[in-house]
């Protein structure tokens, strides 16, 4: 119930038309300022005159005292409608006059009191649906079910609560505590994987891949006779895993080892590459020999060098043959074989039984080594394998020397594509030996003549030693051998009984004779007789001679050009000549040795310009020819230079001329 | 087998050669001449080096191979040649 109370307190004084009199406002009660004095003055002026006629006047201390003209006076009171709490000032802009205007209308509406009913109208939608409803529970319980159970689900609504029965009451059911379950496995073993795919790999990868679908097309093709195969196969590389796994270091070992030196010896490389003696502009003609490496071996130390060759094919290569000279002291040989890339240690080492004489590479298949022995065997090792033991070797009975083997020189391929080597020794034969698959066939070619000082009745017993052996570069049919009489033959493959000529060459024991490399007609020999000629094989008499001090124990044709050629002493000299340049004296002779150590053989490198020669102490020492012992005829300006053995050929040929 | 001993030992023996390790595939000396924790150290190192060389030449092509590296410092040189699992590393000082 809401009752709006005026709240301002007007006390009016009453008109005195009324017989009223100031009340007591005391005596009416508790609510004084709250009451319209007007309504209910009548009343209380009832109860209050009766009760008051027998009191006197009580004035409330707060009274207002008037004056006689000041109760008089006349208050018009006025009952309106309005509402007293309605606001009297509300504003409102106007969009109109842009200003704020004061509304005139304002609602005097006051409620005292609100009640909502709960009465619904028939018709509306409200009162439809309750209508539904009704229907709906009455016939609940009849046979009508089955079509309200399609309607049901559609006209399930939120069910209506009584606004004053409602009571909503709840309940918690017991809640299971939650607990937490888990589970720890281990977890599976982890490994970092990382790779790299570079094209290497994948190319790696293809290749493999390659290789095995071969070998499966192999394995399929033959299956049989792999079986055997797999078997031993599997064991061999059982074998190979369980063996110490740095056998397969050979290669970079031998890589390092080569480093390894190159950096000891870097000057002399350096030399043997580029170094040119710029001096031998200001010596005229002489030149000088550098040395270069000096290869030895210590268990080779007790031997002499008696062969030296070089390879054709590998030109850093060359073989050593060790032995010894004296008659008395024949112990063991060596075949050595050193590179100029690893100066401290041979390459190859094979041990022989007696003492090794003369060696020769083949030229084409240059791991072809045919070595002559001073028991008079010959053999031929193989440098593609392993083995110490030699691939054949001839022995007594398959015809071998009976004295030292002094020359082995190889030949072209026989007819039958077999090899084949020529030999000559102190028996007075030359032979030919003939590789044919796994054994060794010998062919006496020719023998030598006896010397004609032997007696006639011991001719044929005692045999020219033959000391040296030289096939012809262009007809190799022709050969010369040299003898230890002095003599020198030559003689022809096709002629087996006779030789086709004789030159009486030195005094004493020919040690070498060799073919100019360039021009057809003309060989060198040299002998201990401390001379050195050169021959033109239609004259009977030497066109040069040269006298050295001492014995000769080797000479040797420059391969670079036809009129160049060195010799070695007894004495520990090198002795350089160009014909071209000077006819008479050597460009250089120099002492490469200390004293008492003998210079045994001479080998001048296809290939660059360097020699090697060896001694009787077993070692080897390389030297670098100077530029003006390698000179090559002048240019003019202008003019190209020819080259080419035909050059070399017609300088020898204009050298030969100029003497006849 | 030997003979790869004897070359070692031959290495070794020359002058001026500080030391000679060889090293496994997963960059672990098996053999050294020097002290474990230098070998070791060499080892790791020269290892990932020689896998870098010999990745870049065959990058370039897949047909070539790393032969030998070389190392030239100020106070020595070193050798290294690489091999299908293992090393072969060397220390010289050359020419003094």
């Amino acid at each position: 119930m809401s009752v709006s109370y005026k709240v301002g307190t007007v006390k009016s004084k009453q008109s005195p038309n009324v017989n009223t009199q100031p009340k007591a406002p005391v005596v009416k009660g508790v609510k004084t300022t709250g009451k319209k004095k007007d309504e209910e003055e009548g009343i209380d002026t009832a109860d209050g005159e009766e009760w008051m006629q027998g009191k006197t006047l009580v004035k409330p201390p707060d009274q207002l005292d008037l004056t006689e003209e000041e109760l008089k006076e006349e208050i018009t009171r006025v009952l309106t409608a309005n509402n007293p709490n309605a606001p009297q000032n509300v504003v409102r802009y106007s969009f109109k006059e842009g200003c704020y205007k004061t509304i005139v209308f304002v609602d005097q509406m006051a409620i005292h009191f609100e009640l909502e009913g709960n009465l619904v109208h028939k018709e509306s939608d409200e009162g439809r649906r309750l209508m539904a409803k009704h229907t709906e529970r009455e016939d609940c319980g009849g046979d009508e079910r089955l079509e309200n159970v399609p309607i049901k689900p559609g006209k399930r609504e939120q069910k209506v609560t009584n606004q004053f029965n409602f009571i909503d009451r709840a309940s918690q059911t017991l809640n299971n505590l939650p607990r937490e379950i888990s589970c720890q496995t281990e977890p599976p073993p982890r490994a970092n994987f990382s790779a790299t795919a570079n094209q290497w790999e994948i190319y790696d990868f293809y290749v493999e891949e390659l290789q095995r679908r071969e070998k499966s097309k192999e394995k399929q093709e033959s299956q049989f006779p792999n079986k055997e195969e797999d078997r031993s196969k599997k064991k061999m590389i059982q074998a190979e895993a369980q063996s110490d796994d740095i056998s397969q270091l050979a290669k970079p070992a031998e890589i390092i080892e080569r480093m390894v030196n190159q950096n000891i010896f870097d000057e002399v490389a350096q030399d043997f590459m580029y170094f040119e003696d710029a001096a031998d502009e200001f010596r005229g003609e002489k030149g000088t020999l550098l040395p270069l490496w000096k290869f030895q071996y210590d268990k080779a130390k007790g031997l002499s060098v008696t062969a030296l060759c070089w390879n054709h094919i590998y030109s850093d290569l060359f073989a050593v043959g060790l032995g010894s000279y004296e008659f008395t002291q024949q112990e063991r040989g060596m075949l050595l074989f050193y590179t100029l890339k690893n100066p401290s240690f041979p390459e190859f080492i094979f041990n022989t039984d007696s003492g090794v004489m003369c060696v020769d590479i083949h030229e084409q298949l240059s791991y072809l080594v045919a070595v002559g022995l001073y028991d008079g065997c010959v053999s031929v090792y193989d440098l593609r394998k392993k083995s110490d033991q030699p691939m054949y070797n001839s022995i007594a009975s398959s015809g071998k020397h009976t004295g030292a083997v002094w020359q082995v020189k190889w030949q072209k391929d026989d007819l039958d594509s077999n090899h084949n080597f020529f030999s000559v020794s102190t028996d007075g034969r030359v032979v030919s030996w003939t590789l044919v698959k796994h054994e060794i066939v010998f062919t006496d070619i020719i023998k030598l003549p006896p010397v004609d000082k032997v007696p006639d009745d011991l001719k044929n017993v005692v045999a020219t030693a033959g000391t040296s052996l030289d096939f012809h570069k262009q007809k190799d049919h022709h050969f010369l051998v040299g003898t230890e009489a002095g003599k020198i033959h030559k003689g022809s493959k096709y002629y087996s009984s006779k030789f086709l000529e004789m030159y009486d060459a030195h005094f004493m024991t020919v040690s070498c004779v060799r073919w100019n490399p360039f021009h057809p007609n003309v060989f060198i020999s040299c002998g201990w007789d401390w001379m050195v000629k050169i021959w033109d094989h239609t004259i009977n008499s030497p066109v040069f001679t040269f006298e050295l001090k001492s014995s000769v124990t080797d000479v040797a044709w420059s391969p670079h050009s036809s009129t160049v050629f060195a010799a070695v002493t007894a004495d520990g000299k090198v002795h350089v000549f160009d014909l071209s340049i000077n006819k008479y004296e050597a460009l250089c002779q120099q002492k490469v040795v200390s004293k008492k150590t003998r210079l045994l053989h001479i080998e001048f490198n296809p290939v660059h310009p360097i020699i090697i020669v060896g001694d009787d102490r077993g070692r080897v020492i390389s030297l670098k020819l100077s530029p003006n012992l390698r000179k090559k005829p002048k240019e003019k300006k202008g003019q190209e230079l020819p080259k080419g053995p035909e050059v070399e050929i017609a300088k020898m040929e204009q050298l030969l001329s100029s003497l006849r | 087998m030997a003979e790869v001993e004897d070359t070692l030992k031959r290495i070794q023996a020359q002058h001026g050669v500080i030391g000679t390790i060889v090293v496994n595939g997963e960059g672990i000396p098996i053999r050294t001449t020097l002290d474990n924790s230098t070998s070791v150290q060499y080892a790791g190192l020269l290892h990932q080096l020689t896998m870098k060389a010999r990745s870049a030449v065959r990058d370039i092509d897949p047909q070539n191979e790393l032969t030998f590296l070389r190392i030239r410092s100020k106070k020595h040189e070193i050798m290294v040649a690489p091999d299908k699992e293992y090393l072969l590393i060397a220390i010289q000082n050359p020419s003094e």
